[in-house]
């Protein structure tokens, strides 16, 4: 009895590592850098974050394929090195010697690839699965492009500026020319009556006393 | 009675010498000083650069405000009165003055654009676009770096060559007319509105040239440029190019022979102290450009430890990956050692990998040497990516460039615009806001050459050929009309009247010539014989609106007093005791005007 069992168990271990060895068919490379990520926070790759990531692949396949057969004992880790970085394979629960094709595993990292990463505090590049390019989000872009709304918010400063300078010029360029056209107005009447530059209209006649020595009487010329 | 318009003038002298800092402090001291000091030996350049502003810089700005200042006229004006065949001279600096201002506003256009993108986080070339299917980036992104990209695809579109000339970017476009706006609004009532405005341009470059000061200093990696720049390598300064380099930078960072200092100077007061103007103004655009290169000489610093630091990490992770050895085993420090280590343990796989890995050198890295507008708009802005607060330092840095761009285009524009607007043919029929803007339009039509997709081959071309021997040709042309036409002599006795007191030095570049010719100058006939000051005489200016002359009224030390009348076109001394007898009716007439 216990022979028997070694020995199967002995074919299981051979198969799994059959299975599972750097480069086999199906089998991906996992790379990951918790220092690099978490600093001083980093944890201890252990035996219970291997057991955490087959849970997590197997939870990926059950998620893609919706049919939950796959378990934990079918995701088969191996070759774990210091740097953190080891192959894993997915093997079949109904056929115990094949392995779940590379393109299902990958289709079903990638929908859940985000989960993955948040179990382990990790991101896209401090979780590398090789050969599984993820989708990189793409930024976040506004409808309006946001320098199209600064440029015209300073576009229709300078222009007010500019109207309002122009518009101001011309009302103090007609303001002078009205100024000067009554000046001139005002001069041609009378040549003969401007002193000084100032018209003698303008002159304030009652702030002025008349000499009557002068201007006693309206003869001009003194009677004979 | 017509009034005839008096040739406005600036509010006070301060405002003149914030124009002309504001002209002569522009991109050159920013871009092309740190690149020159980095060429050609570091501290030891500025020997010769400083050797060369007090024998070349000083005396030739110097003259052009004398000048300008004298004439009280634009350049042609100016010239045409030193002699009516000079007038070539004059027209050739508004040319000159023409071609620069089509080009030079586009930089402030590409800084437009720099500054309303950084209204964005994360900064637009921080990080390379996503390709079409979001599985990496751009192939193009992903053989340069980012803010190349920016730059080169997302800025200019540059086409590969000159022939592909493209279509018209329309969002460069959309900048360059916003550029010319500005322009317009600034020079828009002529130096009403110029004079106010180059309180800000002069002023605001350097509150952020000191925060940038601070910023940079304090950045990791900084000491590392500044060590690098300030070592002298004083075998530089057998080399002529060194020399050259310093005469062509003080030459054309002073902005002389395009006529803006001459019209600049036209607005001034006749008695403004010219002499001491030119001394502050070129040494304020020498330290700046001191300022500046230190400056940058930190962010250079900067840049080159990070990526030096990004270097020798993508190194340790290659091996890492290569090696799959612990994380943290490999650091900068013992990054040699285990590369030994690893060559004689695994020697194949070493082998195989021995191309992907760089020798990282710090040297290397700050050897690069930019200058133009790969320094401004592509190293600059891959230091402020990797600042703290990115946003705020991409928003001053860009802001900075355009009021820098915008100090030197107010001063083109005013040498294209003096002289139209001293011309009685043109300013008779037109007023002054329909010739500015019809220049600023006809330029901004033309300058959408250079928003076309090979707009940076025609750039270029302009900036090499537009502006450089033309102007050696025409300050040469200058000096020796001021010298030799106009005469030593009088212009010394001229500037003597102005400022007071003969000027320290002879107004001429090194060149005895000036000194033989000053000796023809003694067969003129004098113009004016009673007119010899006596020493400590002091002279009043009165301006009269509505008249074409000046009255001056000049009292000497022994209490007499006699006035002199100078036209604006022939600036002659006639002393008016001559022409008038009755001493009271002059002195009564001084009076009117007082």
């Amino acid at each position: 009895m216990l022979r028997a069992l070694l020995f199967t168990l002995s074919v299981v271990a051979i198969a799994h590592a059959e299975l599972c060895k750097p480069e086999a068919q199906n089998a991906f490379k996992v790379r990951i850098s918790i220092k690099t990520a978490l600093g001083d926070n980093a944890y201890a790759w252990d035996a219970n974050e291997e057991y955490l990531f087959k849970a997590m692949v197997a939870f990926a396949m059950r998620r893609y394929s919706s049919k939950s057969t796959t378990q934990i004992s079918n995701v088969l880790l191996c070759n774990v090195t210091d740097r953190v970085s080891f192959w894993f394979v997915v093997t079949d629960s109904s056929k115990n010697v094949t392995t779940v094709p590379g393109s299902e595993v990958e289709a079903a990292i990638r929908m859940n690839r985000n989960r993955i990463n948040n179990a382990f505090l990790l991101s896209d590049k401090t979780l590398q699965f090789l050969k599984i390019t993820s989708t990189l989000s793409p930024p976040v872009e506004p409808s309006t492009p946001v320098w199209l709304i600064v440029f015209g918010v300073v576009l229709c400063l300078i222009v007010a500026g500019i109207v309002f300078l122009v518009v101001s010029g011309i009302q103090k360029h007609k303001k002078k020319n009205k100024e000067s056209t009554e000046r001139e107005n005002l001069e041609e009447k009378d040549e003969v009556t401007l002193e000084n530059g100032i018209p003698c209209e303008a002159l304030d006649l009652k702030a002025g006393h008349i000499n009557g020595v002068f201007a006693a009487d309206d003869e001009r010329f003194t009677s004979l | 009675m017509a009034m005839e318009k008096s040739r406005p003038l600036w509010d006070n002298p301060l405002q003149f010498v914030f124009a002309c800092i504001s002209y002569a402090v522009g991109l050159g001291n920013v871009w092309r000083f740190p690149y020159l000091c980095q060429m050609y030996g570091g501290g030891g350049f500025l020997i010769p650069y400083l050797i060369m502003l007090i024998a070349e810089g000083m005396p030739l700005l110097y003259l052009e405000l004398a000048v300008g200042q004298r004439m009280r006229q634009g350049s042609i004006g100016a010239w045409k009165i030193i002699s009516p065949y000079l007038c070539g001279v004059g027209v050739a600096s508004v040319v000159v003055s023409f071609f620069l201002s089509m080009y030079y506003n586009v930089i402030n256009a590409w800084a437009f654009w720099y500054l309303f993108h950084s209204f964005q986080d994360p900064l637009p070339w921080a990080t390379c676009p996503l390709n079409s299917n979001r599985t990496g980036y751009v192939e193009e992104c992903e053989k340069t770096s980012s803010t190349q990209y920016f730059w080169y695809r997302q800025t200019l579109n540059i086409s590969p060559s000159l022939e592909a000339s493209g279509s018209v970017q329309w969002e460069q476009a959309l900048c360059l007319t916003l550029a010319w706006l500005v322009v317009y609004l600034c020079i828009l009532r002529g130096t009403a509105s110029t004079g106010k405005v180059v309180y800000v341009t002069a002023s605001l470059p350097y509150c952020v040239l000191i925060i940038y000061l601070i910023r940079g200093l304090t950045l990791h990696g900084a000491v590392n440029g500044l060590v690098y720049m300030f070592t002298p390598k004083l075998e530089q300064l057998s080399n002529p190019k060194t020399w050259i380099s310093a005469a062509t930078q003080i030459f054309f960072s002073l902005g002389l022979g395009f006529g803006s200092l001459i019209a600049f100077a036209s607005y001034n007061e006749p008695s403004n102290n010219c002499q001491r103007h030119a001394i502050i103004v070129s040494l304020i655009n020498s330290t700046t450009s001191i300022f500046a290169s230190i400056v940058t000489f930190s962010i250079y610093g900067f840049k080159a430890t990070f990526n030096y630091e990004s270097c020798i990490n993508k190194v340790i992770l290659l091996l890492l990956n290569a090696f799959d050895l612990e994380e943290g085993s490999l650091t900068a420090d013992n990054l040699n050692e285990m590369k030994d280590y690893l060559m004689t343990t695994y020697p194949q796989e070493y082998a195989q990998l021995a191309p992907q890995i760089k020798n990282c050198s710090l040297e290397a890295e700050l050897d690069t040497a930019v200058q133009g507008t790969g320094l401004a708009f592509i190293v600059y802005s891959e230091a402020i990516k990797n600042m703290e607060v990115p946003q705020l330092y991409s928003v001053l840095y860009f802001f900075m460039l355009l009021m820098l761009g915008i100090g030197s285009m107010l001063g083109n524009t005013a040498a294209i615009l003096t002289p139209l607007t001293d011309s009685k043919v043109i300013a008779s029929r037109f007023p002054k806001e329909v010739i500015s803007g019809v220049v600023c339009f006809m330029n901004c039509i033309i300058g959408l050459i250079f928003t076309m997709e090979a707009g940076n081959y025609w750039f270029d071309i302009f900036n090499d050929y537009a502006a450089t021997l033309s102007l050696l040709l025409i300050v040469l042309v200058e000096t020796i009309a001021v010298c030799y036409i106009y005469g030593i002599r009088r212009f010394e006795k001229d500037l003597y009247t102005m400022i007071g007191r003969k000027p320290n030095w002879n107004v001429a570049i090194p060149s005895m010539g000036c000194h033989t010719g000053a000796a023809g100058d003694q067969g003129l006939p004098r113009l004016c014989p009673g007119c010899d000051r006596a020493a400590g005489g002091s002279i009043h200016h009165v301006h009269t609106p509505g008249s074409t002359s000046d009255f001056y009224k000049e009292e000497t030390e022994e209490g007499t007093s006699f006035n002199c009348c100078m036209k604006a076109d022939s600036w002659t001394w006639e002393d008016l005791t001559l022409v008038t007898s009755d001493w009271a009716l002059l002195e009564d007439s001084s009076n009117h005007y007082l």
